[in-house]
């Protein structure tokens, strides 16, 4: 397992231990002698590190030291958590889903974390969702997409600060019908696993919706890492359609990109992505013009104008000389929704750090301000988070030497998400009962 | 008559990619009894290196045409440093032990050098994207393909007559051969086993290194580009008969058209299509298509 800790230098640990003497004679209350320890898992190597691990790892170890400095702006200026030193411990997701269970149980049992903050993978999320339930344990998933874990079970500890797929999706449908694109026939190219499939699905049952005479065409399930996709494009191209849709994603998204660029499938067809604002700084001009794509959140280029975002886009650039992307914005939600939850549960618990029982009734419906916008717990029983998102359309600025988005439309999270008492699924095929706000 | 020219192109330019991939893992297997799971590691190193010295080539001011020359030159230079590093410093100890240990120290290898290029190259991605456009497109009807994929359908064939003249025809082959057939009588008839084993592998390295290289213009370099390769590498050796060269090239000639039409008829059968084929030749041949039946020493 691969490990980091936050305090691993002599003074730092010389200090823990003095702060662990002073609590064990000291008062009951939480103060700068307690820590909370977070256990942070993401890829830190492997397919998904590049995209997705280390930008979100980079964004929590940024954030973790403001936190600790007392240096994010208000209602985030405590220091720490309501004064609790953080330790984070980060762990490497790369591994598969039954490797994932075994450290979800390790950080619990034997790095003693009070919270652990994780999770890209979907695969990962539905294997270890169960497991800090059946322990008892608090969890909160921070990345992936698919939208089973709360629509098929009720869970009491673990929690998701991101919206689910299915609002990607809707939102890509609504962008093309608010923008009026012409749409006969679609096709769709999305990886074989839990995220793509669900993807595929959503897109697919909203185009019904939205464009009832529009026929879904090629439906392409290259293996998650397939790298080559030269016999995906030309049955792309031999089957033309005015949209192409695909939730590709990291090292496979650029690698369709490239070899689709050149053979022209751009120029045919109208394509577009559900998750792809984060291969734009490194794509840079290979990525076509005109390509209309979502970040799965109002995040990056298509972040809202406001005092925390601003704050966190210099917080992120300065350290990393890059901007920040979806994965690190999903993050650094994540934890802002965490801080909040465990300052509200220690007020409740008199100043004192709180139990997994107390932190999870403490989160359960929140809603907090993000640098994305609003996040609010409403999906789930309070479990599931919901938020804005935005879509954009791109086009290669030389003069900036980046590629921007353009005619970026925002979709307010009451428009492409659920309601409450309904799956998406259902929610799509019912024509989107309850929409509120849509453009 | 436009799908099943486009399914053999397909095909054809995805077999041609597998064999430069697979043909390395093959050729170590036949000569050092070696199932090497690190191949895909040396593949990604080759890739990575094929964009450092690309990027090097650029900034010496080189013609974009000599960015070729430089791919080639990255897996030369892989294969330099990592054969004589991993060869001698490691897997010489093993020889002669139980092949499922080898096998784990393979997989050790593979587990090190992930975080190795990871040390070297860091997390982010690199693009190699110039090579691809120097040989422009073919167009064929509704399809268009990029010239770069019917050059590496050519360098497989060089790959594979090259492998097979030096093993056929010089001396230096023979004697290979006569160290696959029985390294102990190759031994004692006075050949320097270790040296050919040393070569052999150091050939092995080349071939996955020059896979990666030049795969590099067409993907974004980056960590896990090891993984995905050598899952269909292995299906491809062990449709073809461990250790045989004409068999990892019918392999991937198999498992490439396999795959194209499965995408082309029916997609959702693509993963399908591979180890469905790889499991009726195993039924029917279990040693794979150009394995010869092993005589049992006794």
């Amino acid at each position: 397992m691969t490990r980091q800790t936050s305090l691993n230098r002599p003074w730092q640990r010389a200090a823990l231990a003095l702060a662990g003497a002073a609590a064990a004679f000291g008062a009951g209350t939480a103060g700068a002698q307690e820590t909370f320890k977070v256990g942070i898992v993401s890829f830190l190597s492997g397919q998904a590190a590049e995209s997705f691990g280390i930008p979100a790892v980079n964004g929590a170890k940024v954030v973790v030291d403001a936190f600790n400095k007392g240096a994010a702006p208000a209602p985030y200026n405590k220091v720490g958590f309501g004064g609790m030193k953080i330790e984070a411990v980060y762990v490497d997701e790369n591994g598969g889903a039954t490797k994932q269970v075994q450290e979800l149980r390790n950080l619990y049992d034997r790095e003693k974390v009070d919270a652990v903050v994780g999770y890209v993978g979907s695969g990962d999320c539905l294997a270890v969702a169960p497991v800090a339930e059946e322990m008892k344990r608090f969890l909160i998933l921070y990345d992936c997409g698919t939208p089973r874990i709360f629509e098929d079970n009720k869970l009491q500890y673990v929690f998701r600060t991101a919206s689910h797929a299915a609002m990607d999706n809707v939102a890509l449908a609504r962008y093309l019908k608010a923008r009026n694109v012409k749409v006969e026939s679609f096709n769709l190219i999305n990886q074989d696993y839990a995220w793509g499939q669900d993807s595929k699905k959503d897109f697919t049952l909203s185009m019904e919706k939205l464009y009832p005479t529009a026929k879904p065409g090629e439906d392409q399930l290259p293996k998650f890492g397939a790298g080559q996709y030269g016999t995906e494009i030309s049955a792309l191209m031999a089957k033309p359609a005015e949209v192409t849709h695909s939730s590709l994603w990291g090292g496979d998204l650029q690698a369709f990109v490239l070899q689709a660029a050149p053979r022209g499938l751009f120029k045919r067809t109208q394509v577009v992505f559900s998750a792809a604002d984060h291969v734009l700084p490194g794509l840079g001009d290979k990525m076509p013009d005109g390509v209309i794509l979502g970040a799965r959140g109002a995040y990056g280029l298509m972040s809202p104008k406001s005092a925390l975002n601003d704050w966190w886009w210099d917080l992120y650039s300065k350290a990393y000389n890059t901007y920040p992307v979806q994965a690190p914005y999903r993050m650094v939600q994540s934890l802002l929704g965490l801080k909040l939850a465990v300052e509200k549960a220690m007020a409740a618990n008199g100043g004192k750090k709180p139990t997994g029982e107390q932190l999870a009734a403490a989160l359960t419906g929140l809603e907090w301000d993000s640098p994305a916008g609003r996040i609010r717990m409403a999906l789930g029983d309070g479990h599931q988070a919901i938020q804005d998102t935005a879509i954009g359309k791109t086009r290669y600025d030389p003069a900036k030497k980046m590629v921007v988005l353009e005619d970026i439309q925002r979709f307010p999270a009451d428009c492409v998400n659920p309601p409450a008492n309904m799956k998406s699924e259902d929610w799509i095929k019912a024509g989107f009962p309850g929409a509120k706000g849509c453009p | 008559m436009n799908a099943v020219v486009t399914i053999l192109i397909d095909g054809l330019t995805y077999a041609s990619w597998l064999f430069i991939v697979a043909v390395g893992l093959t050729l170590v297997f036949g000569v050092l009894k070696i199932l090497n799971i690190a191949h895909g590691s040396f593949y990604a190193i080759g890739a990575y290196a094929a964009a450092s010295f690309v990027a090097w080539a650029a900034t010496m001011k080189w013609a974009p045409g000599f960015s070729i020359v430089a791919m080639l030159l990255a897996a030369v230079a892989v294969a330099a440093v990592m054969a004589p590093l991993t060869e001698r410093g490691l897997l010489r100890f093993f020889y002669g032990r139980d092949e499922v240990l080898l096998v784990l120290v393979t997989y050790a290898m593979f587990l090190i050098l992930e975080d190795v290029t990871k040390l070297l190259w860091g997390a982010n991605p690199y693009y190699v994207s110039q090579p691809y456009s120097l040989f422009g497109n073919l167009h064929v009807g509704v399809q268009t393909w990029v010239g770069y994929d019917f050059f590496l359908v050519a360098l497989a064939v060089v790959v594979g007559l090259a492998v097979w003249w030096v093993l056929n025809r010089t001396r230096q082959g023979k004697i290979t051969l006569a160290v696959i057939h029985s390294a102990e009588v190759a031994a004692s008839m006075g050949v320097n086993v270790s040296r050919v084993y040393m070569v052999a592998f150091s050939v092995g390295i080349f071939l996955a290194a020059l896979g990666g290289a030049f795969t590099a213009p067409m993907i974004s370099v980056q960590p896990g580009v090891s993984v995905g390769v050598i899952v269909v590498s292995f299906a491809v050796v062990i449709i073809g008969g461990l250790g045989s060269i004409e068999g990892a090239a019918v392999g991937a000639l198999i498992v490439g058209l396999a795959r194209s039409l499965a995408v082309h008829v029916a997609p959702v059968a693509e993963l399908f299509s591979i180890y469905i084929v790889m499991a009726v030749v195993l039924m029917f041949r279990p040693e794979g298509l150009f394995q010869r039946t092993q005589a049992r020493k006794i």
